[in-house]
């Protein structure tokens, strides 16, 4: 084995091995949260999951961001058979090792080098959307700081890639035209062809071999880091769709899951011979969680709910179609979905620091005002815009619960429709013996 | 106009006999002045269609959805163990509301918790009656009209039915115009999530308005609504643009009801 199939090896084994270790802890912080059964009707969410991550249905609904995002999307996974072909030539220090499929090989290079392109162009558009036309998305302020690097990073990356292997292969070609030892010939080359040949094929051959060897290790190298990278950013999401949407809420949109415990609680105020529900702690990372109504911290939310959080890549419809933000109020439902994972992760690296989770006094509501949950009007416009199903409405709910359940904090005209509700069975003050007077005009 | 033919399930339990359906009145079909207009007007469908139903009268009560919706579990199980022991006490199987928030609720929320009937927004039960042929209308007096229709929250995206009302709309011989956010993309009007009953959170504008501008800027004749909420929230933002001497603000049933001259 060549000293550079060794290196190759051992960076290849470390990458695999770091990212499954950083995939581990999200798995490990997604189970933080409490259970719910999402497994019923399997048919149905696998329908689901080939739709809408898979065939992108939602992503059209905008249908600009949409077919970039898809070009991408398709460069993204078809490429990936290219870094296979790497993978392996890497190990045994072959070139181009697929060739033996002959006219299909040259289809396929032929077709990675278009996507290539696409990549390349889609991102650059997407730079342009981000930071000359400033979308009104991508300019807010809760992007700022590290949200708008790492979406920033993302695109470079991928234009840097993608341009890496563009030029991998166009020192390539000339090398095998010149019939340079190691380079045999094989693949199709249409765009790089086009547009680097004409410049490279004046380089020296010991240039070329230098800056196709550059390339190879930079286009490689650089997808092991970016591998390394998702667990760290946003981006994440490439994976995550795909579960995510698998385990969406199959059931109406509006409809408000049913909290058992108070359904105990409530039939024992109804019937005292009926005995109210025991709480029942759970132990979460080496320490116990109260029970409580509603939500106050990560641990009171579902792991669906975690799931959603860390499936979020920032794109900004739900907050777009939010009627809250549109009128001007502080509510995001990206920003809901954001904070979420941020304190997750916050939670988690606490675990990882004293190997158990210790109460930091704070919790979702050090970042999620009740200015923001107070501002919902339950709508779904955002649950129907998130290209991978995620919910925030679900979130606000289960932190208003806890706000009015818990602390007892609530607005103060709702305070007034509660007790008209319990005293007179509508949230107004009339008496429940007028009901029918509307049928005696 | 002939009076309105409403009786109560309690009657009917004391005639022995079983109503094809129960109206599920809602708090604001009620007690809502400009939303009684709306119960009025589908009772008189109702009459007209021969549809024998009953309403529960004192007996029916909020079934919890701005206390659910506003974090207060313990009032919404409440009110829906109680509504469910009345329900499922006469046994009835099929409810129609002219209240998307109670059809959500009662359709989806409500099983959960014992209580599991056939539920039906009212417009899709206007659509059956005029498919059956039980209620015919002329749509003379729409002729040359421009609708738009301004699809309530809790009956499109949450329970996926945008076709029933439109349906409905058509037999006015109207012109029946989309507002650009509508169907899965509609806008709500602001009031859902129990923000009927507050303030608004500061903002720079109100929802409300932002949605009437919207329904405004087609030039229509009426804005239909589906949701006594909805409603409200349209015709005060008609308002807040003077135009309610152009514009009406009126629900699918009000208008068939119209149409039919019931």
């Amino acid at each position: 084995m060549s000293i550079g199939s060794i290196v190759f090896v051992l960076l290849f084994a470390a990458a695999v091995w770091w990212f499954a270790r950083n995939a581990a802890k999200v798995r490990r912080n997604i189970a933080l949260g409490r259970d719910e059964d999402r497994s019923d009707r399997p048919g149905e969410r696998w329908g689901i999951m080939t739709r809408v991550a898979l065939g992108q249905s939602k992503m059209v609904a905008r249908p600009i961001a949409g077919i970039l995002h898809i070009i991408v999307y398709a460069g993204f996974v078809i490429i990936n058979i290219e870094v296979l072909e790497i993978i392996i030539d890497g190990i045994f220090g072959t070139h181009r090792v697929f060739r033996f499929l002959g006219g299909f090989y040259d289809l396929l290079i032929g077709s990675f080098e278009w996507l290539a392109l696409g990549v390349w162009v889609a991102c650059a558009i997407f730079l342009v959307r981000r930071y000359i036309l400033k979308l009104k998305r991508f300019a807010m302020k809760e992007l700022d700081g590290w949200p708008r690097t790492d979406a920033t990073l993302i695109l470079c990356t991928e234009i840097a890639l993608m341009s890496a292997f563009l030029k991998m292969n166009a020192a390539d070609q000339v090398l095998q035209a010149r019939g340079v030892e190691h380079y045999v010939v094989a693949g199709a080359f249409p765009v790089s062809s086009a547009l680097l040949v004409p410049i490279l094929q004046h380089f020296s051959t010991s240039g070329l071999i230098l800056i196709e060897r550059c390339c190879w290790w930079f286009h490689i190298i650089g997808i092991l880091a970016f591998l390394n990278y998702l667990p760290y950013s946003k981006h994440f999401h490439i994976l995550l769709a795909f579960p995510n949407t698998w385990f969406s809420s199959l059931r109406p949109k509006t409809e408000i899951r049913n909290m058992e415990r108070v359904t105990g609680e409530v039939r024992s105020m109804l019937d005292p011979s009926v005995a109210p529900p025991a709480p029942a702690p759970r132990t979460v990372a080496g320490a116990e969680v109260t029970e409580r109504f509603g939500a106050k911290d990560v641990f009171d939310l579902t792991w669906k709910n975690l799931m959603d959080a860390y499936s979020c890549t920032e794109c900004g419809r739900c907050t777009s179609e939010c009627p809250a933000n549109l009128t001007g109020k502080l509510l995001s439902p990206r920003k809901i979905m954001m904070d979420t994972r941020d304190r997750l992760e916050e939670v988690g690296r606490t675990i990882d620091a004293k190997g158990t989770w210790e109460d930091d006094g704070k919790s979702l509501h050090s970042r999620i005002s009740e200015e923001e949950l107070w501002a919902c009007t339950t709508c779904n416009a955002c649950t129907q815009a998130c290209p991978v199903n995620i919910d925030p409405v679900g979130i606000i709910i289960d932190m208003r619960r806890y706000l009015v359940m818990e602390e007892s904090r609530t607005r103060p005209a709702l305070t007034g429709m509660f007790n008209n509700v319990e005293n007179n069975g509508a949230p107004w003050a009339f008496a429940q013996s007028e009901r029918l007077k509307w049928a005696e005009q | 106009m002939s009076a309105l033919q409403v009786r109560t399930m309690a009657d009917f339990a004391a005639s022995g006999e079983v109503p094809e359906v129960l109206f599920w009145v809602g708090c604001a079909g009620s007690f809502d002045d400009r939303a009684r207009k709306i119960t009025k007007a589908f009772v008189r469908i109702l009459n007209a269609a021969n549809v024998k139903f009953a309403v529960l009268g004192q007996e029916e009560s909020c079934t919890g959805d701005p206390a659910r919706r506003a974090g207060n579990e313990f009032l919404f199980q409440m009110q829906a163990l109680n509504n469910i022991t009345v329900l499922n006490g006469y046994g009835v199987k099929r409810i129609v509301t002219a209240c998307p928030h109670c059809f959500n609720i009662l359709r989806n929320e409500y099983p959960a918790l014992g209580g599991s009937y056939e539920v039906m927004h009212h417009t899709q039960f206007i659509n059956a009656l005029l498919q059956e042929g039980r209620i015919r209308i002329e749509g003379g007096s729409f002729q040359g009209k421009r609708i738009t229709f301004h699809d309530p929250c809790y009956l499109g995206r949450g329970n996926d039915e945008y076709e029933a009302p439109r349906e409905v709309l058509l037999k006015l011989d109207a012109a029946l115009v989309e507002m650009k956010r509508s169907r899965a993309k509609g806008l709500c009007c602001g009031a859902g999530g129990a923000q009927m009953f507050k303030e608004a959170e500061p903002g720079n504008k109100e929802v409300n308005v932002e949605r009437s501008e919207e329904a405004l800027a087609l030039a229509p004749n009426i804005i239909a609504a589906g949701c006594p909420f909805c409603n409200t929230m349209l015709t005060d933002g008609v308002k807040h643009f003077n135009k309610e001497g152009e514009v009406q603000v009126k629900d699918v049933a009000e208008l068939i009801a119209e149409a039919g001259e019931l």
